[in-house]
């Protein structure tokens, strides 16, 4: 009966035996690979940190006034535009300017590549059921696993650094976009589709006319979450050495420094408040057509 | 009928919706019924040994209860359903056969197609919606807005260019919807209960604008109903579905005359008869003149009477478009012709 009460398993040998297997095969593998992956990623760095200095380089006001044309061009609220102003005179005023512009740097180059990878991903999942039932799963994976456990293989392909950092970021971030643009096609109205296709509209001209233009609201629901997500890993990634609002935070936990801790990570409120609100109100613009009066 | 009218021809559709249809088929060929397929082989009978034969520049309506088909059967006429098996002639090619290249070019060409739901595109302004048939076969915008234009005013919808579909109340998206498919110059007009979501005013106003439209364009258009009053109002002909089976299909007059089965009789048992019967129906064929006044053979029985009933003992004549006399009305048979037949029963309720 001993069976019974304690779990018939790997004797440690054997499992001591199985983990070695498993950490020799990928570090054999990054040997062998790692340099070709690296050589391959060496474009996109060189691109991180060239955005990274023009943001940090560029004159503040300059700066500002960008952030709130854009705020502007977005929200078309004056509220908006002014809170964002006063956000980031105070996130100067207390010696924050440069990893912001940093973390400014990672998360719009994280939300660039996640829409461009992600919503060609949700288009070819709206497209066909198998390849949807292929990669929910794999979606649900990298919502759910712990970054920590993601970040061991990266870390040891590509070593810290900018790279590795913008890589989980999107692991982490990517799903959202993925599945909404996927949800807002399938969601769009058969009678109208069915419209479509009796006056011969082809599969590019339904898609770029009608499904992407009326799934558009829940895409960019989509891309302001990716937004928040990335936001929310920033801390994380600092821990493999990207440079930012998180490397503070990370000094004050292991330190207990509140006030740091706090003012940065108040910061990375801020800048999400701020994104949230302007790409909120951007994407309500865009359905303009429903919010105006019916009969 | 002289086959040279007939623009589109349906010979032995079949429609059977579910898993194993072509097994299903053979059941269905041999003679089983909609609710015994369903219970045997877990297949919907969609359609059932369709034959129909569609006239060039008339207007088909398609009858039937929710369920029968006719909105199955519309949607094979533009291959937006596949059917199971049979054929459809398109001025004698079969438009199955048609590969998908060919397929756009015919529904951009031939056909196009209004929506019980309107099916209007709600990010797209009226202009957008009405030129959009022709804004996809890469027409210059110049080109398809005044074409647009055009239609957007024929249908009474001048200065609302620039609104959204959901700013218009249902019988503008509607008009808006006829103009979409009319603008393409489409030869065939597919109408799918195209008027039943509208209260019957503006129905009554929709179906006036299009018999309006129809003397000018002379379109052949499919038009599916399930109220008796609007097909005998606007249809040359009707055909009836019942469990997707074709249960008659003939001129107007003779549905309300000669109904083919119970199912049919069902239909029209509740309509104004003396509205709707025209005196070619039910006068005696003569050449001679008669005493009373003279009136055309589409004369319906209410208008009829109204002229007898100054001089009830002298019978009517009738002459056909031409002036030629083809028969004779005595009150006696206004009477009959008014008279609900046996077969539909004689209890008057209300």
């Amino acid at each position: 009966m001993d069976w019974f009460f304690n779990f018939p398993d790997m004797s440690r040998s054997d499992l001591r035996e199985f983990k070695k297997t498993v950490d020799f095969a990928f570090t054999d593998f990054s040997r062998t690979y790692g340099q070709g992956i690296e050589d391959f990623f060496e474009p996109l760095l060189m691109f991180l940190v060239w955005f990274e200095k023009l943001f940090i380089n560029t004159p503040w006001p300059v700066i500002i006034f960008s952030i709130l044309l854009l705020a502007w061009i977005g929200s078309r609220s004056i509220l908006i535009v002014v809170g964002t102003f006063l956000s980031f005179m105070l996130i100067g005023y207390f010696g924050m300017w440069e990893d912001t512009m940093s973390t400014l740097a990672i998360i719009l180059v994280a939300t660039f590549l996640c829409i461009a990878i992600g919503i060609p991903l949700g288009i070819a999942m709206a497209r066909s059921n198998k390849v949807q039932a292929a990669i929910v799963p794999i979606l649900d994976v990298m919502q759910t696993i712990p970054s920590f456990v993601y970040l061991i293989p990266v870390v040891m392909l590509l070593g810290i650094g900018k790279v590795p950092g913008l890589i989980a970021v999107c692991i982490y971030a990517i799903p959202p976009i993925v599945r909404l643009t996927n949800l807002g096609i399938r969601l769009v109205d058969k009678d109208v589709l069915e419209a479509a296709d009796s006056f011969g509209a082809n599969y590019w001209q339904k898609l770029f006319g009608v499904q992407m233009p009326l799934a558009l609201p829940t895409i960019f629901a989509g891309v302001n979450q990716t937004i928040m997500m990335a936001l929310a890993m920033v801390v994380i990634a600092s821990m493999i050495g990207v440079k930012g609002l998180g490397l503070p935070v990370l000094r004050a936990i292991s330190n207990q420094y509140l006030a740091l801790g706090l003012m940065n990570g108040l910061a990375i409120v801020i800048l999400a408040i701020i994104f949230d609100r302007v790409t909120q109100k951007f994407g309500l613009r865009m359905q303009k057509y429903r919010n105006e009066g019916k009969d | 009928m002289n086959s040279k009218n007939i623009l589109i021809k349906v010979n032995q559709l079949y429609k059977i919706f579910g898993d194993g249809d072509k097994s299903a088929l053979d059941l269905v060929k041999n003679g089983m019924g909609k609710d015994e397929l369903l219970e045997k082989s877990n297949c919907v009978l969609g359609l059932n040994n369709i034959n129909l034969n569609i006239n060039r520049g008339k207007i088909q309506v398609v009858m039937g209860l929710s369920g029968s088909g006719k909105s199955t059967l519309i949607r094979h006429l533009n291959r937006l359903i596949e059917p199971t098996s049979g054929e459809i002639l398109f001025n004698n090619t079969n438009i199955l056969n048609l590969s998908s290249k060919e397929l756009i070019q015919f529904r951009q060409n031939n056909m196009s197609m209004v929506f019980q739901k309107f099916a209007l595109f709600p990010h797209k302004t009226i202009l957008q919606n009405v030129g959009y048939g022709l804004a996809i076969q890469n027409i210059s915008k110049d080109e398809w807005s005044e074409k647009a234009q055009k239609w957007i005013k024929r249908v009474g919808l001048d200065g609302y260019e620039t609104y959204y579909p959901g700013q218009l109340s249902g019988g503008m998206q509607q008009r808006v919807g006829l103009a979409r498919a009319l603008a393409t110059d489409a030869e065939i007009l597919l109408m799918d209960e195209a008027f039943s979501a509208l209260d019957p005013l503006i129905r009554s106003e929709m179906q006036n604008i299009l018999l309006d439209l129809q003397s000018e364009l002379h379109k052949t258009i499919i038009f599916i109903t399930h109220d008796l009053d609007e097909a005998l109002k606007i249809g040359d002909r009707i055909a009836i579905l019942r469990d997707g089976s074709m249960v008659q299909d003939s001129d107007p007059q003779e549905i309300i005359m000669n109904p083919a089965d119970e199912y049919v009789s069902d239909f029209i048992k509740d309509i104004n008869r003396a509205r709707v019967i025209q005196a070619k129906s039910i006068m005696t064929p003569t050449n001679t003149k008669s005493s009373g006044a003279t009136v055309k053979e589409d004369m319906v029985l209410e208008d009829i009477l109204q002229i007898m009933s100054d001089a009830p003992s002298k019978p009517v004549t009738i002459e056909n478009s031409k002036g030629k006399v083809t028969g004779k009305i005595e009150m006696v048979n206004l009477i009959e012709g008014m008279k609900r037949p046996k077969s539909l029963g004689t209890n008057i309720t209300g």
